[in-house]
């Protein structure tokens, strides 16, 4: 390594581009070479629900696997369609975009106010938002249930949505970046006798968008993977979301694997496009997230 | 001490009143569904509550899940999952950062993307592919290990490989956020620091432990705490994949809690564990603190 430093010194090249290619030796190689089957590990799966999808029943249990579909069907999905998909599509998707819509809206107001306005007992709340995300959200998952159950929410929309809003990580994100707002901005728009609300909509939320973007993806992605949540909250199949359906199916269709992977493509095929359509944001706020707690 | 809050601006009342109304629909949710639930956990758990009865028992749910040996089989998988899973995502993912941190962007996106694949997407569909990978009969993994002569195993339905496989699964789905984390505190660390110790002919293992790996503590305690709670708390792959079976093997707390509260129907003994669970996170959270944070220079 630094025969190679000194090498490109003589040559006359900056130091600083060999920080960017490193040189050819063999350790290099075996962590290229782990690279890319950890590469190849991950991504199997999914290469591997994708193409079970269209595999028929007989040739996705063959042994040897048939690694590609040679003979492609749509059989897997008609099957899979007979089971109240629609239904379940909905599902995910209203109680995922509620809960984002509410999260956002309910943590903007928050943060915003813990962020930039003194008031007495503003440290305590903020003090208590932070402890009750240190501990394990599951942990209050029987208690909460039994007073759902209490309440007669259980197997009901208000009752997969409403508790969701209540967990302060998005207040805590909404703090953190409302701390980047300057003051000026706010204090003059007071000067100019704009009224809280109209503030609020017109400067504030504006100015919160990026950070609001990463809350809503996080928001969204884990309403729809809340497992657990959708498993004790819901009774009927008509009221189950796309994952819950698809894994009670898993008692249906138990090696009937082209349905079983029809299903789970269809159930994460919608995170998947998220998740690459706003990378960026994404990243960006798992970065601001954990930098700034 | 009156004449002083008579004093009180009529406009500063009015933007108090504003900031608790603003405040007060994140506040609310929060008192309602989460800190009213968690001293109504602590407050069943002395109580025998299932469907049927309501009955005060003092301590005698800990006591007895103290004597019960499935839950402390379950404590020990616990402890088994964490102990393995989090080193492991900690390393796995030090040293794909490491790996791609300096590359185009494009590729460091690419690599970025296909660790975070299985975090994203649904954890059900994970699970029921990784299912099938895993069938002693169907499965891809015994014919590939066929190959190699191996005989065929039953991974999930064998005590001794069950709770392994689960953790494979597991670390597919926890290095996501650990290698965007990494990535980013990669970047920021000044080149012109490695610069200089590669200058001064130090080799790669002294850059990373002497440099490197100091820069990264702050971002090592946050991923250590963050991975080891989201172990704990490890249950769709296993309620998938082998329901805590065979014989207990797979069984944690947090899936004991399920087995308890929504299969048995006792409430309280399904509170207590969680009760259990998080004194057990604190008390882990706490040491993970006070052992690397200590460390963290700013």
């Amino acid at each position: 390594m630094s025969s190679t430093i000194q090498a490109g010194m003589k040559a006359g090249v900056n130091p600083s581009d060999l920080a960017g290619k490193k040189p050819w030796n063999i350790g290099n190689l075996i962590g290229n070479v782990i690279l890319t089957l950890s590469t190849l590990f991950f991504i199997f799966p999914f290469y591997w629900i994708i193409t079970g999808a269209f595999k028929k029943q007989t040739t996705a249990t063959a042994i040897p696997p048939e690694w590609f579909p040679l003979h492609p069907t749509l059989q897997n999905w008609s099957d899979l369609f007979k089971n109240a998909i629609w239904r379940w599509t909905f599902n995910s998707f209203f109680i995922s975009f509620c809960e984002m819509a509410a999260v956002c809206l309910v943590a903007a107001l928050a943060g915003y106010v813990l962020a930039k306005k003194s008031f007495p007992g503003r440290k305590i709340i903020f003090t208590m938002f932070v402890a009750a995300m240190a501990l394990p959200k599951q942990v209050i998952l029987v208690p909460l249930f039994t007073m759902l159950a209490d309440f007669g929410w259980v197997n009901t929309y208000r009752g997969l949505i409403l508790p969701a809003i209540g967990w302060p990580f998005g207040v805590f994100l909404m703090k953190q970046f409302s701390q980047t707002i300057p003051t000026e901005v706010i204090e003059a728009s007071k000067i100019d006798g704009c009224s809280e609300v109209r503030m609020f909509s017109t400067i504030i939320l504006p100015l919160l968008t990026p950070a609001l973007g990463a809350l809503a993806i996080f928001t969204f992605i884990g309403s729809w993977n809340d497992y657990f949540s959708q498993l004790i909250m819901t009774r009927s199949t008509s009221m189950m979301t796309l994952p819950m359906g698809i894994a009670t199916l898993q008692g249906e269709y138990t090696t009937n694997y082209g349905v079983m992977m029809a299903g789970a493509a269809l159930a994460s095929v919608p995170m998947i496009a998220i998740f690459l359509t706003f990378q960026k944001a994404f990243t960006q706020g798992i970065t601001m997230g954990a930098v700034k707690g | 001490m009156e004449t002083r809050v008579r004093k009180i601006n009529p406009n500063l009342l009015r933007d108090w009143f504003m900031s608790y109304l603003f405040l007060l629909p994140a506040f609310g949710f929060f008192l309602v569904f989460v800190a009213y639930p968690m001293l109504r956990g602590i407050y069943i758990s002395f109580f025998n509550y299932s469907l049927r009865k309501f009955e005060y028992v003092g301590l005698r749910n800990y006591v007895d899940l103290f004597h019960n040996e499935t839950f402390m089989k379950s404590l020990w998988n616990t402890s088994l999952l964490v102990i393995i899973t989090v080193p492991l995502v900690i390393v796995f993912s030090i040293f794909v950062a490491m790996s791609i941190y300096r590359k185009r962007e494009f590729a460091r996106s690419f690599f970025r993307g296909v660790f975070y694949l299985p975090a994203v997407s649904s954890v059900v569909s994970i699970t029921v592919v990784w299912g099938w990978i895993y069938h002693p009969n169907y499965g891809v993994l015994n014919y590939l290990t066929g190959l190699f002569g191996a005989e065929p195993i039953s991974w999930l339905g064998n005590e001794k490989t069950a709770l392994l496989s689960i953790i494979a699964v597991l670390i597919t789905t926890s290095v996501g956020q650990p290698i965007i984390l990494y990535v980013a505190s990669l970047g920021n660390i000044p080149s012109s620091y490695i610069e200089a110790a590669q200058i001064d002919r130090a080799t790669s293992w002294q850059i990373f432990r002497k440099i490197i790996w100091p820069m990264l503590m702050p971002t090592n305690l946050y991923i250590i705490v963050i991975t080891t709670i989201n172990t704990f708390q490890c249950f769709a792959i296993i309620q998938l994949l082998t329901s805590g079976g065979p014989y207990y093997s797979t069984s944690t707390v947090m899936y004991g809690v399920y087995e308890q509260a929504f299969k048995l129907g006792n409430f309280g003994m399904a509170s207590a564990m969680g009760i259990i669970l998080a004194v057990i996170i604190g008390i882990i959270s706490t040491i993970q603190f006070k052992t690397f944070g200590s460390d963290v220079e700013y």
